[in-house]
């Protein structure tokens, strides 16, 4: 059998590829925009954990970098723990908070 | 001068296997001397295609490993006497390729033949970097999907960045080829059309190949398209491509609609 109905409506039924094109161009102009920088997050969290640690000693697991990516506003988070500090030190600038 | 070509694509099952085989093949009737080389080691395939799975005795892995010799490892073609494959192992593990033996293999087929058509397997791993990493031109096969046409902006992406040409500060050739293309559903709107995705990845094109139960018949029966029906329409889109290669200019055909009995009918009563 064939079917007539779906024959006739094939003309008018709106056309899918038209959201393919814009969905692929908005989702590539995005990823091009990451490529050659594909790991910020860990470059930040090297060079955080190096600069904090010539410091204070640091547990590398227990630092964590999170970027959260909104609409309007995108927001990096970090997050290290610094473990009991025993002794005394000339230099005062324990304690920072960063986040 | 020796080519090496990589045919390439990041999602699977888009013909890659088919294109190489293809391709090879018509550049092989052309006069050329061509090998194809197989990269998807654990899941070979080319042999399949060939027709010449039977014949593999030793392969790419036992001849990165010094285990066999090149020439004890490749397989001439029984009808075309030009086209000679590589292939994979179907045993080993994709890790037992390594650069350097990759790229002394290369060398040496570089001595021996006109086209060395790189066939990689699916995928951004190992094998697909060392199936492109050598390679002075690129054809990224790409279906009118929108998965497809992502994972050919990464693998394009790629081709610029991780071969040996890009590193050198040279450019790799990048070539598109569009395969299972339905000029019908195209222009209804239900597919991706050849300007949108050739606006999309900015790549000069190769050619389209129509969506054929050719391709799957030839397939069956293991030749590459072009050499069991040459006369057929992914055949000939093929072969102009394999020309287009060549450096012929070819004018680019979109392939015909294929009609229905209602759409002969009703275009009949149009005319």
């Amino acid at each position: 059998m064939m079917n007539l109905p779906r024959l006739f409506a094939g003309r008018t039924v709106s056309a899918s590829a038209p959201v393919a094109r814009e969905r692929l161009q908005i989702l590539l102009a995005h990823e091009r925009g990451l490529r050659g920088q594909p790991d910020l997050l860990e470059l930040l969290r090297a060079e955080i954990l190096a600069t904090v640690s010539r410091h204070v000693m640091l547990d590398p697991e227990k630092v964590v970098v999170r970027m959260d990516r909104g609409n309007h506003v995108s927001t990096l988070e970090v997050d290290i723990e610094v473990p009991m500090l025993a002794e005394d030190n000339s230099n005062a600038a324990y304690g920072a908070s960063f986040g | 001068m020796a080519k090496v070509l990589v045919v390439t694509s990041g999602k699977g099952g888009v013909g890659k296997t088919t294109s190489t085989a293809a391709l090879g093949a018509a550049l092989a009737q052309m006069g050329e001397k061509v090998v194809v080389v197989d990269f998807d080691v654990g899941l070979r395939n080319l042999d399949l295609v060939l027709g010449a799975e039977r014949r593999v005795v030793f392969d790419l892995i036992n001849v990165v490993q010094g285990v066999a010799k090149l020439s004890q490892a490749l397989i001439r073609d029984k009808r075309l006497e030009n086209l000679w494959l590589l292939p994979a192992s179907q045993t080993r593990d994709k890790d037992a390729l390594t650069d350097e033996g990759v790229s002394g293999i290369i060398a040496e087929l570089r001595t021996k033949f006109d086209w060395i058509l790189c066939d990689s397997p699916a995928g951004i791993e190992r094998g697909a970097m060392l199936a492109m990493r050598f390679a002075d031109e690129a054809i990224i096969v790409a279906n009118p999907e929108v998965s497809s046409v992502r994972d050919s902006d990464r693998i394009i992406g790629m081709l610029d960045s991780k071969t040996v040409r890009a590193e050198k500060g040279e450019r790799v050739e990048k070539h598109l080829l569009i395969a299972r293309y339905d000029t019908a559903r195209a222009s209804r709107g239900e597919m991706l059309n050849i300007e949108d995705i050739l606006e999309i990845l900015a790549t000069p094109l190769l050619g389209i190949i129509p969506e054929s139960q050719d391709v799957l018949r030839a397939s069956n029966v293991g030749s590459p398209v072009t050499l069991n029906d040459a006369n057929s329409a992914p055949a000939r889109a093929y072969s102009d491509a394999a020309r287009r290669l060549m450096g012929e200019i070819v004018p680019m055909m979109v392939p015909a609609e294929r009609k229905g009995l209602m759409d002969r009918l009703l275009g009949r009563r149009a005319a």
